[in-house]
């Protein structure tokens, strides 16, 4: 063995030196480096393999943390480094060393490395202090050259061995470099503790059995991320370190051409969310702006996203933002003349953001002829069909016996901007999609509806399995929902909307009474405290749904013009039968406090939005019958907005409807029910008794003609 | 600290690291509550600002007091009257029961006992709406056989309950059916503890839609039932708690993607109310619950 490696420095200097970036110090070991230099330089000569080697085990960590692909760059980077530096702090040293770890670290880290080798081939213990060594060797160096210094030191510098390397060549490659053994040399006879360091390599150099990574190149990762990384407390840090290091020899960064696919789904929302942001048109930007400035029927959504959130209630504020922007878009792709944000139903997979929507005058009814017409063309369909079977039958020469059964007669939907069908409904599932249509909402489905209860998917025209059976896909499930929704739970402060002034319809058919309200110019506000305090403050501003399932009330029987003409002899039998009696709702504007209590329970919550400072507080009402229905109200302002399954609440639990009875069997009489046929006695014994009679008749009639020709004689 | 001027990557990640290490929480918690409210908000229900502004304030008070590890923010039980905001305190050992603490204005908080299967059962009878007031009693007629010397004749008995005991039996049937954990959040030594795992880094995209990746928050009740096939491809350290997977009734968890896929939200049908959030590839993951405490019995005519 050689003799230990001159010391030039205590340990001590070159740690304080590192950390401090003062320049005396630098100066006092810049000459102590110089020798210690020497040396190193002639130590890289011998491995350059090595340094390659350990080189591209550091380019393939660099390229983990999303550094430089190849060590081709570090070298540009370095000047880069330097470059900038340059100005600031010319030639000095602690410049160049403050910047050391972060750009020279890197090629610090293959010296580092080829030089732990060699240590634990000699068998040294100071291999910090060798390391530290080391560490101080670039700024000795003139910056920007030192790169090209080292690759060229094997080709210059003689291949002086240093004082402790030993003759053995093996000792001085890894077990990869075998190949280039010089076997010119003499091979000294290893001595004790040398073989045991040989051994204890060996057994490092172990390949695992799960990989090809050796526990000794593990830990040579290992401790080069730490030193180029320079972490505060490693201690505490090493099994965070270790799990990474080991996680990122295998789980290599992929190509920065080539995208993420498990990120291709996020990717296009998020550019679809960015279609939403861009401004509609291009053009000069002046009139668009006093465009857009002057009223759109976009409501402050933030406003109310604010107050909302005072209460505890509502989406994030970015993604009341982007739902802003898609009303937004839904504005601009519509003819809508009001438009306000009704809220969220929560599905299975997807969730539903609606829209309640009012069209401009006429506009809507140009697509509503058209719905009609499709449904038209297709009952006239039908009914060509039916009467093309009918005529068939004629034909025949049985009769089939036409069934007694009518359907019930079909309560006639509300037509559009009355009653149930007042508003328009658009969904969509995410801000950044397109927003549907939902259909307007029959009586019959919101009937149904009043007796199933299932979770929507979030898909428009998934089936609704249910019994009874719903008439209709989600979409019309939804819209029913809905329909319930704003006729229980839309709110607004006493006096916020008034009857219109037209008086003297007390009167109409059946008291309907007023369905019409406007917004009362001369609503002063109600102190939020009484709002709190009584729910008589706070009225109903939509109908309520009668169990018909209509606002107003229709007579099923009355016949339309086409009934009479099909069905006179059906109708005299049923007229009179059925007195239907009229369903009467509690009118508009009726106050909460007339609400029916659920068990004894109170329908509606109020609170104020914050008990602590009541001078800016809200007052927020929360509905116990709809829970996610919130309303708040706060000097003029108010709003309702429903987050939630979409679901009634109901103390019990829900009963299914129960089938409906087993109908009852055809009449059993003499015409439906099988006869046996005679057997041959039977028909025998028939055919006696009736010649016996036959002769008993004549007998009589023989007796009869006697008597009358008896008489005759006389 | 020096190393931010110049930001070394090093650096950085080391401090959002430690940072993620005490967000690495169950239920929220105290010290990323903001992040966590803001993440669970799809549901609809959060926080108002004064009330966050109590919590994070009283939260650490309360860790302080009782000697807490963690403090995390479980949810808010809805009352007619009142609300109750609940908070649970975690000792060392993750899986140990948590004391539970509850307070009406985020101010103030009182522990609660822990919960006894005696609580449940009595409280098992007691349905609608929690009133918000802790010392409201519930009264229950039950019929009870009492012996009177050799008579044995049924008496009504009115049973009084606390709304404090319904209140921890709900709190801990939430915690038992519904509390959902990450796949990797926590492992197991071999010696018993379990610890919260430093290196988790979340579940990537395809994983985190899969309910095999979620666990329940307690103590395996199906794992060894599982057949010794299934086993085999279990890694003991991470795989020590029931998955979602089985749970019946099928369908019982709602799995979306919020967020524009960024987020993976699971909501439970079970308890309607019981959101939990986990940003994929992010150590991000918390759970809350905000409802009116009442089990959804409806589920199976719902799905």
């Amino acid at each position: 063995m050689g003799d230990p490696p001159p010391d030039p420095e205590p340990p001590s200097q070159p740690t304080s030196s590192r950390r401090s970036s003062q320049v005396s110090e630098r100066r006092r070991t810049r000459p102590s480096v110089a020798p210690l230099v020497h040396e190193e330089l002639q130590q890289i000569p011998l491995d350059p393999q090595i340094l390659r080697g350990s080189r591209e085990a550091l380019s393939n960590q660099s390229n983990l943390h999303g550094w430089p692909q190849s060590t081709s760059l570090t070298p540009n980077e370095n000047l880069v480094f330097q470059a900038e530096d340059s100005y600031v702090n010319p030639g000095f040293p602690a410049a160049v060393q403050r910047q050391a770890y972060l750009s020279e670290g890197r090629l610090q880290a293959s010296q580092n490395a080829s030089l732990m080798l060699q240590q634990l081939q000699q068998g040294e213990g100071n291999l910090f202090q060798e390391l530290e060594s080391a560490y101080q060797e670039p700024p000795a160096d003139l910056g920007q050259f030192t790169m090209y210094q080292r690759e060229d030191l094997p080709f210059s510098q003689g291949t002086e061995h240093g004082p402790y390397m030993t003759d053995d060549p093996t000792l001085q490659f890894s077990p990869s470099e075998l190949g280039f053994m010089s076997f010119n040399m003499e091979l000294p006879e290893p001595e004790p503790r040398e073989l045991a360091v040989q051994n204890a390599k060996a057994y490092l150099l172990q390949t695992s059995i799960n990989s090809d990574l050796s526990l000794y190149e593990h830990l040579v990762n290992l401790l080069t991320k730490i030193l180029n990384q320079r972490p505060e407390d490693p201690l505490f840090l090493l099994e965070s370190l270790n799990r990474t290091t080991q996680w990122e020899w295998f789980h290599p960064k992929l190509d920065t051409l080539r995208d993420d696919p498990e990120m291709q789904p996020t990717y296009e929302m998020a550019e679809r969310q960015r279609a939403l942001f861009s401004r509609s048109g291009g053009g000069e930007g002046e009139q668009e702006m006093e465009e857009e400035v002057a009223e759109t029927a976009v409501p402050n959504i933030m406003e109310k996203a604010f107050y909302f959130e005072q209460a505890g209630v509502g989406l994030s504020s970015d993604e009341s933002f982007r739902i802003f922007m898609a009303l937004k878009q839904l504005v601009e792709q519509q003819p809508i003349h009001t438009c306000r944000f009704w809220g969220k139903i929560l599905g299975l997979s997807r969730s539903y953001l609606v829209a309640e929507v009012e069209f401009r005058e006429g506009e809507e009814e140009a697509e509503e002829e058209e719905l009609e017409e499709m449904t038209e063309g297709g009952e006239a369909m039908e009914a060509h069909d039916e009467e093309e079977g009918d005529e068939d039958e004629d034909k025949v020469m049985d009769v089939i016996p036409k069934p007694t059964w009518k359907p019930p007669p079909v309560i006639p939907k509300e037509e559009s901007r009355i009653g149930t069908n007042r508003y328009l409904y658009f969904v969509c599932n995410e801000p950044g999609r397109p927003w549907m249509r939902l259909p307007h909402v029959t009586p019959i489905q919101i009937v149904q509806a009043r007796k199933i209860r299932k979770f929507f998917t979030g898909y428009l025209d998934a089936p609704v399995i249910s019994y009874p059976p719903f008439p209709g896909n989600e979409a019309n499930y939804l819209r029913a929902q809905i329909a319930r929704i704003s006729a229980a739970t839309h709110i607004s402060p006493l006096g916020f909307y008034q009857f219109g002034e037209e008086e003297g319809d007390e009167e109409e058919e059946g008291g309907a009474g007023r369905d019409s309200y406007e917004e009362n110019p001369d609503f002063e506000g109600i102190p939020v405290l009484e709002l709190v305090d009584s729910m008589a403050n706070w009225v109903h501003h939509t109908q309520h749904i009668l169990p018909q399932g209509r606002c107003t009330w229709v007579n099923p029987l009355q016949k339309t013009e086409e009934e009479e003409e099909l069905g006179e002899e059906e109708e005299k039998a049923d007229e009179g039968i059925e007195e239907v009696e009229q369903e009467v709702g509690p009118p508009l504007l009726t106050p909460l406090s007339e609400d029916a209590e659920i068990m004894h329970m109170a329908p509606w919550t109020a609170r104020l939005s914050c008990t602590v400072s009541p001078q800016y507080s809200v007052a927020v009402v929360r509905s116990n019958l709809w829970p996610g229905a919130y309303a708040y109200a706060s000097g003029k302002k108010f709003e309702n907005i429903y987050i939630g399954w979409g679901h009634k609440y109901s103390p019990e639990n829900f009963n299914p409807s129960l089938p409906a009875p087993i109908q009852h069997e055809y009449p059993s009489g003499p015409d439906t029910i099988e006869m046996s046929d005679p057997t041959v006695e039977e028909e025998q014994a028939l055919k006696a008794a009736q010649e016996q009679a036959l002769a008993a008749a004549e007998e009589e009639e023989e007796d009869e003609e006697e008597d009358e020709d008896e008489d005759q004689d006389d | 600290m020096e190393g931010r001027s110049f930001g070394s990557p090093w650096t950085r990640l080391l401090l959002a690291t430690w940072r993620a290490l005490s967000r690495a929480a169950c239920a929220m918690d105290a010290e990323s509550l903001l992040l966590s409210l803001e993440l669970a908000s799809g549901s609809g229900q959060g926080l108002s600002p004064d009330r966050r502004a109590s919590l994070l304030t009283s939260l650490m008070l309360v860790k302080r007091d009782y000697r807490f590890d963690r403090v995390l923010f479980w949810g808010r039980i809805l009352g007619l009257v009142a609300d109750y905001y609940i908070a649970q305190g975690v000792s060392e050992d993750q899986l140990a029961p948590r004391k539970t603490l509850y307070s009406l204005n985020c101010m103030e908080w009182s522990l609660l006992p822990p919960a006894t299967e005696e609580m449940e059962m009595q409280t098992s009878v007691v349905k609608g709406r929690f009133m918000g007031d802790p010392s409201h009693e519930y009264e229950h007629t039950e019929l009870q056989k009492v012996n009177e010397g050799e008579k044995v004749f049924e008496e009504e008995v009115v049973v009084q309950i606390k709304e404090e005991k319904r209140l921890v039996s709900v709190i801990d049937q939430i915690d038992k059916a519904v509390a959902v954990i990450p796949r990797g959040a926590l492992f197991k030594t071999p010696f018993g503890p379990i610890n919260v795992n430093r290196t988790f880094e979340g579940l990537s995209l395809s994983e985190a839609k899969k309910l095999s990746s979620y666990f329940h928050f307690r103590e395996p009740v199906e794992l060894k039932n599982k057949t010794l096939l299934e086993k085999a491809e279990l890694d003991p350290s991470l795989d020590f708690m029931d998955s979602l997977e089985h749970d019946i009734p099928k369908g019982s968890w709602s799995v979306q993607m919020e967020r524009g896929n960024a987020l993976v939200v699971l909501r439970s049908l079970l308890w309607p109310g019981l959101t939990f959030y986990h940003a994929p590839r992010t150590k991000n993951y918390g759970y809350i619950y905000v409802g009116t405490g009442e089990k959804n019995l409806d589920l199976p005519f719902m799905l």
